[in-house]
């Protein structure tokens, strides 16, 4: 037997098909992940995610700390607001992605993935040993994602009056704790909505108050075609250990300035980064029928110019969709080897689909 | 059990036949086939007038999650395809045995038809396929 969230029961109740995820037993859908990924999009449905690893580290050398271990800089923070960064080992290659949150002085928490959990606590506490801070794993807490044009409305209905006051300014990317809960407003599917940390004993009732509230539940079926059309990175597809930030698309959070910030793996990021022949992400969409899947290998003509890294269906655009690690001079057109076939896909700037509709630039030539 | 029509004969491969009694069958796939492959999106069907040998490849049904193969159940000519799968390939999930079949084939060898599962054997198969 897996592990199981406080939400289990209510998953079978609901009638979930359960998989095993990172040795969690998950529900990967509930009838049909289409259906379930169209209802986030047009309307509001809700992921159990408390498999993901909360951890609060706090003491008076905590800001010092993270300025070290992440490619981000906290120091872009102020109280409540939310940081998307890379963890780093020493050759710059990704070792997470996490979120941090300032919560307040000398306090942050930090969400990171599930399948990584073992590796990056002992990383954590590695790296820490030098400075003045507790790491504290919180394992008590339910948390549940609520995603979709109508996903902040419908939350409110069912929050306590104390806790609608604290959440009706939160901003996109902030966060607040509103009475026994943790409210952030962000997400892994592109759509508006909050991450929530529910104390356990109140997950159930709460997961089953958003139900009646006409929150559809949606499995990691339909997280994994949302997140894809989001244009979002899922760790160990699109970047692992042997990835820097700069060839999955994630340049963009790695905080270079003030030139003097030591983070972890920095030295090794500069010496690659003027690198002409580094390969990049880019976004695919196939013309032809057919399902994109990891590690086909993507063609400039006969010449293999690199692979996909995470390939599905988009049930927006009706096509199937993938993020791919390529030569640098991979831009328009492309083909893919698909079940011994070359089909012909168009290499685009990634996300795919924003408020329900397509929304992707090309990628332009040189 | 609805999943598994007793009046139906089965393939190994989770391919299911039904005898139109006018020396044509009607091919689909399972209920638990389905049911591993999740939300189908693509569904590509053999050329009216193909001539088939069994446990031949003849069309490919394509879910978010992987695509498999479907193989011919018996020696024969396709004479009809399911047009409604190009649009809606939803209906091999909601309606496996019903709206969701596949293709017809004009088939000669009664004895190869008899010669295939029944309801029972398929059942052991499936039970074997959960563990």
């Amino acid at each position: 037997m897996g592990n199981r969230t406080p939400l289990f029961e209510a998953h079978k109740r609901l009638g979930a098909k359960i998989v095993d995820f990172a040795g969690w037993e998950m529900p990967l859908h509930y009838g049909s992940q289409l259906d379930e990924h169209n209802r986030v999009r047009a309307d509001a449905g809700m992921f159990d995610v408390s498999h993901m690893t909360v951890v609060d580290v706090e003491g008076p050398q905590v800001r010092e700390f993270l300025r070290t271990l992440l490619a981000n800089d906290v120091d872009r923070l102020v109280p409540g607001k939310a940081l998307y960064s890379c963890m780093l080992n020493q050759e710059g290659g990704v070792l997470d992605d996490l979120i941090a949150y300032f919560l307040g002085e000398g306090c942050y928490r930090i969400i990171v993935n599930a399948a990584t959990r073992a590796k990056d606590l002992a990383w954590m506490r590695r790296q820490s040993e030098s400075f003045a801070l507790d790491l504290h794993e919180r394992t008590d807490p339910a948390l549940i994602a609520v995603q979709g044009p109508q996903a902040r409305s419908k939350v409110h209905v069912i929050l306590r009056d104390a806790e609608r006051a604290a959440v009706a300014a939160l901003k996109p990317f902030h966060a607040t704790q509103a009475d026994g809960l943790f409210i952030s407003r962000t997400g892994y599917t592109g759509e508006d909505g909050y991450e929530i940390l529910v104390p356990r004993d109140r997950a159930e009732s709460f997961w089953m108050a958003l139900y009646d509230a006409g929150v559809a539940p949606i499995g990691l079926g339909a997280r994994d075609t949302l997140r894809l059309e989001a244009g979002m990175a899922l760790y160990g597809t699109d970047m692992d250990e042997s990835i820097s930030p700069l060839e999955c698309g994630l340049a963009w959070t790695v905080a270079w300035a003030p030139e003097d910030r030591e983070f972890i793996g920095r030295k090794a990021l500069e010496a690659r980064r003027d690198d002409p022949s580094l390969p990049k992400l880019v976004g695919l969409i196939l013309t032809d029928r057919g399902v994109l899947r990891g590690h086909q290998r993507v063609y400039l003509g006969e010449r293999d110019v690199g692979e996909i890294t995470s390939g599905s269906f988009s049930p927006v655009l009706g096509h199937s969709i993938a993020m791919a690690r390529v030569a640098p001079e991979v831009h328009d057109r492309c083909t893919v080897e698909v079940r011994s076939k070359q089909l012909a896909a168009t290499v685009v700037i990634p996300p795919f689909v924003r408020h329900g509709r397509a929304c992707y630039k090309g990628v332009p030539a040189g | 059990m609805s999943e598994i029509p007793p009046q139906l004969k089965y393939t190994k491969s989770h391919e299911w036949v039904e005898d139109e009694g006018d020396g044509t069958v009607k091919v689909g796939i399972t209920h638990h086939a389905q049911d591993l492959l999740g939300d189908m999106v693509f569904v590509e069907l053999p050329e009216v007038g193909r001539e088939l040998s069994p446990e031949e490849e003849c069309a490919v049904v394509e879910s978010v999650k992987a695509a498999s193969d479907v193989y011919a159940p018996l020696a024969g000519v396709v004479v009809a395809v399911n047009e409604a799968l190009v649009e809606s390939p939803e209906l091999v999930n909601r309606d496996p045995y019903g709206d969701g079949w596949l293709f017809r084939l004009r088939v000669e060898s009664r004895s190869e038809l008899e010669a295939l599962e029944d309801a029972a054997g398929y059942e052991e198969i499936v039970n074997e396929d959960e563990h």
